[in-house]
């Protein structure tokens, strides 16, 4: 130390804090995740005989970890209600909402008032929601205010609290999410529909890849990159290994590694642990190449990733979240 | 005579109704005091329509800010809306200071009677207040005895809610010494005020109370254990039981004003008599807690043993004097309804001053002539748990049934130490925003008061309102509300 005030780190961070700005923004993800996958879903089904559409549900219910109906059947609109407005189902989007909001409010001294005031009118605004035919019909409105209402909220965050170690749990819980989310829904694809990697893709086929890039906001963005012309290979390519497209998971993965180094700047903690799995992660995205990945097979790349994503959570979690008070004490 | 007054009862005055209760607008119907004219000309032209429009938008923002307390024992929806009243209740700049003067008299008083009685207890020694009330009290802990507290304050942080009798003269009705709430809405209130009547609050000169969480922070800094030469600023915490507490967002509000970790009790540590919290860069050690946990939560080692709310640890830590509790534990002998009564020898006692503020008239039901006439009187009379507050445990003789008169009856007889019992004050009342007019509704005021290296008072207050028409209960939990306070500049 040097005689200077100069800027030693003043603020501290309750784990417990930190905990919750992790999961009240991961859950947040979790729920505009699955607004956009049931609302492309709703489009989708209008094009489409009700085989394609069961079957693109149930990749959906594999993405989003939801067991498929016992008897089979699937019913998009008993579906769409577990998974919207099922208080009971806690990984529906009015449970992912309220356990968000719910987190904040135990932190609400952490964020700015715009923050609070934002989650806060979306969970009133999902709250007052009631299931109805006419809802179902429409219920595009509902999904788009849940996703509205995220990105208005990241916004708002952004712009509204400082970007220190509290930010940095914000980012690091939404990527840390996406990042599974992302990888999940890949595997469900590649491992549930059948193609040859590096054929466009024809007719009823190609509504299927459409709707997984729109599931990752991609559909425009992988257009200007590649043209119209969709190749699973491509799509692929795309959403696991592009660096700027924002739902990539190699996107994800570099931010899950920055907030990470900025963390373990801000807390001069010593243990690298977190750092060192989500570089590994970051580096193995950045030099992998599309072609070795399908060769070995998609599906298992995305199974290493989540595997890796774990890994980090939990190093996460043991070093700033729940460490064990004995060893603090002796250093 | 009123004949020609009535005339001046144009809307939204036309349904305000008055009885023996004083008045804050009016000094007789329809002829309102001089502090009064220039708001009750103001809602004499302005639209009611403006008046609603102002309310939603006041309401919808309180719920959206999520400014909201939490019922205990209902089931539906825990968090409700604080309901706040837009008419300003406007105290002139005289009154305040009889105020302001006596209520830094109790607060000095108190903290010396507390510093006595959990030390030689003079007091006692000399029959000015019964020893047997003092021990008898649920809230006398043992384990303060003999113990030093920084700067020998007790109370630092203090509530007291004053009434208004029919003669327009204020009293104290209760101290609160333990835990008191309310100040975030006292602060929420004038925030949305300032929007509503941008101008008259300009043109009236309305003593300011934003700088109350500063006042606050600086109280506590002055109650360190540390000596300002030691090795760091003091760390300053709020202790919060939880997003489950009734109070939960003005915890929130004020640490976040005050720029301190609000934490729970899992957050804490005690180790070598210590206390740390646990943050992501490791433990970081604590000096002064603002507390807004009972005293029998704070430390399951010692008080109350099932509390999952508390520290284990922290009152030897405190004992120690490593850290600093704030208001200190114990100070619920001095808020004891039996012992107010005593409050005005107790100022006597240690200031050889008369009080400034009279306290309101209390039965003893200790003592056998008052408890025969309390009995007989019962339907006339409020009986108060002396331990409880927030409105529980209460009997108001007017509004009660027979039945209900019989349960107090015998519990008083079982526990007459337990209760005490005061006439029925007509509270006063003053304009509110109902039902798209003003009515008259009761209100009461607690002003905050913050004793560090002084006393501070930021001039107002909370004024509570009962908003169920005839209704003398002011309480949150008790369908009450509460309005701006506004003091005015001399």
């Amino acid at each position: 130390m040097n005689g200077q005030r100069n800027e030693r780190r003043q603020t501290t961070m309750l784990s417990r804090v930190a905990d919750s700005l992790y999961w009240m923004s991961r859950y947040l993800e979790r729920a505009e995740h699955t607004a956009r996958l049931i609302d492309v879903d709703f489009e989708l089904r209008l094009d489409q005989s009700p085989e394609a559409s069961s079957g693109r549900w149930l990749r959906l219910l594999e993405a989003l970890q939801v067991p498929p109906p016992e008897d089979g059947k699937i019913d998009a609109a008993a579906l769409t209600q577990i998974l919207t407005l099922d208080k009971t189902n806690s990984s529906s989007i009015i449970s992912c909402v309220t356990a968000a909001r719910e987190n904040l409010r135990q932190v609400r001294e952490q964020c700015s008032s715009a923050m609070w005031e934002q989650l806060n009118r979306l969970y009133l605004q999902v709250n007052s929601t009631t299931s109805s035919e006419a809802w179902l019909l429409h219920s595009y409105v509902f999904f788009r205010a849940v996703r509205e209402g995220a990105h208005l909220f990241h916004g708002v965050t952004d712009s509204t609290m400082s970007h220190g170690e509290g930010w940095q749990y914000i980012q690091l819980g939404r990527y840390v999410e996406r990042t599974d989310a992302v990888a999940r829904l890949i595997g469900a694809y590649f491992s549930r529909l059948p193609y040859s990697a590096d054929q466009a893709v024809e007719s009823e086929e190609y509504l299927e890849w459409v709707g997984l890039l729109k599931n990752c906001a991609a559909f425009e963005a992988y257009c200007k990159n590649y043209t119209a012309e969709l190749r699973p290979l491509r799509v692929a390519e795309f959403l696991l290994l592009n660096p700027e497209c924002p739902h990539s998971v190699r996107f994800s993965v570099d931010k899950v590694h920055a907030a990470l180094q900025a963390i373990a700047e801000l807390t001069e903690r010593k243990a690298e642990e977190p750092e060192r799995l989500a570089g590994r992660l970051r580096a193995t995205l950045s030099f992998s190449q599309i072609d070795e990945v399908m060769a070995s097979g998609a599906t298992a790349y995305v199974a290493s990733v989540r595997q890796q994503c774990g890994q980090a959570h939990n190093a996460i979690h043991q070093i700033y979240f729940d460490y064990p008070v004995e060893t603090e004490l002796a250093s | 005579m009123p004949e020609p007054v009535r005339t001046l009862f144009r809307p939204p005055f036309r349904n305000y109704q008055f009885d023996s209760a004083y008045d804050e607008m009016f000094e007789a119907p329809g002829v309102p005091r001089p502090h009064y004219r220039a708001l009750f000309q103001t809602l004499l032209e302005l639209p009611p329509e403006e008046m609603r429009k102002s309310q939603q938008a006041a309401d919808l923002s309180f719920l959206h800010q999520g400014i909201t307390f939490t019922v205990y024992g209902s089931d539906e929806g825990t968090e409700k809306v604080f309901p706040n009243d837009l008419l300003p209740r406007i105290i002139p700049h005289q009154e305040w200071r009889k105020i302001e003067s006596g209520l830094t008299q109790r607060i000095a008083a108190l903290n010396l009677f507390l510093e006595d009685v959990y030390h030689r207890g003079r007091i006692l020694a000399d029959g000015i207040v019964p020893r047997e009330l003092v021990y008898s009290c649920r809230h006398f802990r043992r384990e303060m005895r003999n113990l030093t507290v920084p700067r020998g304050i007790y109370v630092s942080i203090c509530g007291t809610d004053l009434v208004r009798l029919p003669d327009g003269s204020f009293a104290v009705l209760e101290d609160n010494l333990r835990v008191p709430s309310g100040v975030s809405y006292m602060l929420a209130n004038r925030k949305v005020l300032k929007k509503v009547f941008p101008t008259l609050f300009r043109d009236y000169g309305v003593c300011p109370v934003d700088h109350y969480a500063q006042a606050l922070l600086g109280t506590l800094l002055a109650l360190s254990p540390l000596q300002s030469t030691t090795r760091h600023e003091p760390t300053v915490v709020l202790l919060t039981p939880g997003v489950f507490n009734s109070a939960y967002f003005e915890h929130t509000f004020l640490a976040q004003q005050m720029g301190i970790d609000l934490v729970e009790g899992r957050d804490l540590l005690v180790h070598d008599n210590v206390v740390y919290m646990r943050t992501t860069a490791g433990l970081k050690r604590v000096d002064v807690i603002y507390r807004r946990v009972d005293d029998d939560f704070l430390d399951p080692l010692c008080f109350r043993r099932d509390s999952s709310l508390g520290v284990p640890g922290l009152f030897n830590a405190y004992r120690a004097g490593a850290v600093s509790l704030v208001n200190a534990v114990g100070t619920g002998i001095a808020d004891d309804k039996a012992v107010y009564a005593y409050v005005p020898a107790i100022i006597r006692y240690y200031l050889g001053e008369e009080p400034v503020l009279p306290n309101v008239e209390t039965y003893l039901l200790t003592d056998r002539s008052q408890r025969d006439y309390v009995l007989e009187h019962m339907e006339e009379l409020v009986v108060k748990a002396v331990g409880e507050s927030g409105g529980y445990g209460m009997l108001i003789g007017p509004h009660s049934t027979a039945e209900q008169r019989e349960e107090f009856r015998q519990r008083i007889l079982a526990e007459p130490r337990n209760y005490i019992a005061q006439p029925t004050l007509s509270l006063s009342r003053a304009p509110c925003f109902l039902e798209g007019e003003a009515q008259a509704r009761h209100v009461d005021l607690r002003p905050y008061i913050l004793y560090g290296e002084n006393v501070t008072l930021v001039p107002g207050g909370l004024t509570r309102v009962a908003l169920r028409r005839g209704s003398l209960v002011v309480n949150s939990s008790q369908g009450g509300g509460s309005k701006d306070t506004w003091v005015l500049r001399a």
